[in-house]
C-alpha cells in the first residue's frame, strides 16, 4: 500500500473535533467521560485556554465510527460546551505535533 | 441592606427564593452547617429520611408529582454515595432534581480525609451537570443555575457538592439573584410542521407513540386532541402511561415487551408512525430493525440527540412537545380513517389483553382492580420494579398524566415506597398507592419508619410470591427452568414488621372478606400495608422474548 493511499484511509477513519469549552477544573472528565463510557478510544487530546482564560479549546482525535454523530449531539448538549466543530484527519492541529511524538 | 452570611445560610435562602418548601436528606459533619441554617428556616421542611436513596427517591416522588424540581441533601463520602442509584435513575427517566452533598473542606480534598469521596467525579456520568463550590460568592451563581439546568429542556438531576469550609464561609451580600426558573422553549420552524402535517394527511395507517416527554412538557391534552383530530391510534411508551386515558377508544395501551398482542400488531402495519417524547427504548421496539417495519418516522423530542439515535426519522422535530403539537393541529385535517380503526378493532377482537380473574381480589390482576375499584383518578399509583410493576401498566385504568411513577429507565427496586412518600408529601391530598413485590420491598423498608412519622397517606401493596418474580419468570422461560438464586426461603412477617414500624396493616390472606379490608385500609387517612400472597407461578404475559421483535410474543 502507498502512502497516499494509507492517508486517504486514515483520513477516512478518523475525525479531528474542535470544542469550545469553558475552563474550568471539571470540563475534560465531562468531555472525556461521554467518550470512555460508550468504550470510544479518544487516539489524541489537545487542550490550552484560549482568550483571557475563562475559556478553552479541546481538539480530539478520533476513530470515526457510526457512533460518532450521536457523540456530537452529545456533546453539544454538555452545559460547559459552547460549539462543537468536526474536522477531517488532515487537518494540521495534530500533525504539526508529531515532532514532538518520535518514539 | 447588606447582610454578612455564611454560605451555608445563603445556600438555604437561595432554596427558600427559589421556592422549595420540603427537603429530604440525612445530616452527617460535611453537611451540618447546611442543616444549622436549615434549622433557622421558617419557610423549608426538613423530612428526615432513613437511608439517602431513600431521600432521593423521596424527592424524585415530589419532582414527578409536581413537574418541579425537588431537592435532596447529603453527607459526605457514604451519604453521597448512596444518593447514586436515585440519581441515576432521575437521569433515565428526565426528572428535575437538585441534590445538595457536603463535602470535606477544600484544604483536605484529595488527601483521602474521613468521609471523603471524590462526589464530582462519581456523579458526572449520572446526572445532567454538577457542581463543586468553590466559594461562597459562586453559590450565588451556580445554585440557580442548578435549578435552571434541572427544569431546562428535557430535565433531569443536577448535583452541587460544597465543601464544609464553603458553607462556613461569610461574605456580605447586597443583592440576590434571580431564582432559576426553565429556558424558553425554542421556537417551531413551520417547514418541518408542514411537513410532518403532509406526511400524517397522507397516511393511511398510521400511530401515535407517546413517551414521557409528553407527561413532562404538558402535552397530554394537546396529543389527544391530535389523536382524536386524525383519528390516531394511540400507543404509549411505559414512562407514557395516563397520557391518554387508557379506555379512550383510540388508546391500544402500552406497547413493546409486555404489550397487548393486539397492540404491537397495529404497529406491525403501522405506515407511518408519530413519535412523540420517546426515545425507541429497547423495552419498547423490541428487536428494532423489527420495528414497525413498514412506517416512515415522524420524530418530535426536545432533546436533539434522540433524533435519529435508535431510528433514523423522516422528519425529526427538535422542540417542546407541547408547543410542536399545538402548532402541528390547525395543518392536520380532520379524518375519520374508518377502514385502518376498523382494521384495528378487528386485531383488538383476535389478539386481545386477557386479564384473568378479575373478580379475585387474591389473584395478581384481581388485587389490581380491586384497588382501582376503590380509588378514583385523582390517587396516584406508584410501583417498585419487577412482575407487579409490568402487571400494574397492563391493568390499572391510568387516566391522568403525573398519575403514574414508576422506574422506567434504570428499573430500580426500591424505588417505590420513598417515590411513594415523596408523592404524598407533595400532594398530602390525594391517596397514594404503592404497588411493591417481597423482595423490592425490602430494598427500601426503612422509609416505612419515615412514612409513618410524617403520617404520609400511603398504602404499600404488597404482592408477595416469595420470589424474585421476574428472575423467576426468565429462569423458568429462558433458561431451563432452573431456578437458582430467586425463591426466598425466609421471609418477615410483612404485616407484623409494618405494625413495628409504626404503619397499620391488613392480611388480605386470610381475611374473611378481602375487598372490604382493602376498602377500609384505603379510605383510612394515613399509611397502611396491605399484603396478598400471589402465586409465583404466574407470569407476565404475553411477552416478547429478549432479542426477539415485537411481533413475535409469547404465552396469551
Ligand atoms: C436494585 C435492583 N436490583 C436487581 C434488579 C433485578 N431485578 C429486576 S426485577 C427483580 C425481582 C423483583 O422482585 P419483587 O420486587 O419481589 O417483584 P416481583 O417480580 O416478584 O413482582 C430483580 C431482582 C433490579 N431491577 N433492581
Amino acid at each position: 500500500m502507498n502512502a497516499t493511499n494509507r492517508n486517504e484511509i486514515l483520513a477516512l477513519r478518523r475525525a479531528i473535533l474542535e470544542i469550545d469549552v469553558n475552563n474550568h477544573p471539571g470540563v475534560m472528565s465531562h468531555v472525556v467521560g461521554l467518550f470512555s463510557r460508550r468504550a470510544f478510544n479518544v487516539e489524541g487530546i489537545l487542550c490550552m485556554p484560549v482568550g483571557g482564560g475563562s475559556h478553552s479549546r479541546i481538539w480530539l482525535l478520533v476513530n470515526e465510527d457510526g457512533r460518532l454523530a450521536q457523540l456530537i449531539r452529545q456533546l453539544e448538549k454538555l452545559e460547559d460546551v459552547q460549539t462543537v466543530r468536526r474536522h477531517g484527519a488532515n487537518h494540521a492541529v495534530f500533525e504539526r505535533l508529531e515532532d514532538f511524538f518520535k518514539a | 441592606m447588606t447582610e454578612t452570611l455564611t454560605g451555608a445560610q445563603i445556600t438555604v435562602r437561595l432554596l427558600e427564593r427559589q421556592g422549595i418548601r420540603t427537603i429530604t436528606g440525612i445530616p452527617g459533619g460535611a453537611i451540618l452547617p447546611i442543616y444549622d441554617a436549615l434549622s433557622a428556616s421558617s419557610r423549608i421542611r426538613h423530612v428526615l429520611a432513613r437511608h439517602e436513596q431513600g431521600a432521593g427517591f423521596m424527592a424524585q416522588g415530589m419532582a414527578r408529582v409536581s413537574g418541579q424540581p425537588a431537592v435532596c441533601l447529603a453527607s459526605s463520602g457514604p451519604g453521597a454515595t448512596n444518593l447514586l442509584t436515585a440519581l441515576a435513575d432521575a437521569k433515565l427517566d428526565s426528572i428535575p432534581l437538585v441534590a445538595i452533598t457536603g463535602q470535606v473542606p477544600r484544604a483536605m480534598i484529595g488527601t483521602d480525609a474521613f468521609q471523603e469521596v471524590d462526589t464530582y467525579g462519581l456523579s458526572v456520568p449520572v446526572t445532567k451537570h454538577n457542581f463543586l463550590a468553590s466559594s461562597a460568592d459562586e453559590l450565588l451563581e451556580i445554585i440557580p443555575r442548578a435549578f435552571r439546568i434541572a427544569a431546562s429542556g428535557r430535565p433531569g438531576p443536577v448535583l452541587v457538592d460544597i465543601p464544609k469550609d464553603v458553607q462556613n464561609q461569610a461574605i456580605d451580600i447586597a443583592e440576590w439573584p434571580a431564582p432559576g426558573c426553565p429556558d424558553p422553549v425554542p421556537a417551531v420552524a413551520p417547514g418541518p410542521i408542514a411537513e410532518a402535517a403532509a406526511l400524517i394527511n397522507a397516511a393511511a395507517r398510521p400511530i401515535l407513540y407517546l413517551g414521557g416527554g409528553v407527561i413532562h412538557s404538558g402535552a397530554a391534552g394537546t396529543a389527544l386532541q391530535l389523536a382524536e383530530q386524525a383519528s390516531l391510534p394511540t400507543v404509549m411508551t411505559l414512562m407514557g402511561l395516563g397520557a391518554l386515558p387508557v379506555d379512550h377508544p383510540l388508546s391500544l395501551g402500552m406497547l413493546g415487551m409486555h404489550a397487548a398482542r393486539y397492540t404491537n400488531l397495529a404497529l406491525d402495519e403501522c405506515d407511518l408512525l408519530i413519535a412523540v417524547g420517546a426515545r425507541f427504548d429497547d423495552r419498547a421496539t423490541g428487536k428494532v430493525t423489527h420495528f414497525c417495519p413498514q412506517a416512515k418516522v415522524i420524530h418530535i423530542d426536545i432533546d436533539p440527540a434522540e433524533l435519529d439515535k435508535i431510528k433514523t426519522a423522516r422528519v425529526g422535530i427538535a422542540g417542546d412537545v407541547a408547543k410542536v403539537l399545538a402548532a402541528l393541529l390547525p395543518a392536520v385535517r380532520p379524518t375519520p380513517r374508518t377502514a385502518w380503526l376498523e382494521r384495528v378493532e378487528s386485531l383488538k377482537a383476535r389478539f386481545p389483553r386477557r386479564l384473568t380473574h378479575l373478580d379475585n381480589p387474591l389473584s395478581h390482576f384481581g388485587l389490581i382492580r380491586c384497588i382501582a375499584a376503590c380509588l378514583d383518578d385523582q390517587a396516584i399509583i406508584a410501583t417498585d420494579v419487577g412482575q407487579h410493576q409490568m402487571w400494574v401498566a397492563q391493568a390499572y385504568p391510568l387516566r391522568r398524566p403525573r398519575q403514574w411513577l414508576t422506574s422506567g429507565g434504570l428499573g430500580t427496586m426500591g424505588f417505590g415506597l420513598p417515590a411513594a412518600i415523596g408523592a404524598a408529601l407533595a400532594e398530602p391530598e390525594r391517596t397514594v398507592v404503592c404497588f411493591t413485590g417481597d423482595g423490592s420491598i425490602l430494598m427500601n423498608i426503612q422509609e416505612l419508619i419515615t412514612a409513618a412519622e410524617e403520617k404520609a397517606n400511603i398504602k404499600v401493596v404488597l404482592m408477595d410470591n416469595a420470589s424474585l418474580g421476574l428472575v423467576h419468570q426468565q429462569q423458568a422461560l429462558f433458561y431451563g427452568k432452573r431456578i437458582y438464586a430467586s425463591r426466598f426461603h425466609a421471609a418477615p412477617d410483612f404485616a407484623g414488621l409494618a405494625r413495628a414500624c409504626g404503619i397499620k396493616a391488613v392480611d388480605l390472606d386470610h381475611h374473611p372478606n378481602p375487598c372490604a379490608g382493602l376498602l377500609d385500609a384505603i379510605n383510612a387517612r394515613g399509611p397502611w400495608l396491605i399484603h396478598a400472597s400471589i402465586d409465583a407461578n404466574e407470569m407476565v404475559y404475553p411477552m416478547v422474548p429478549p432479542g426477539a421483535a415485537n411481533r413475535e410474543m409469547i404465552g396469551h
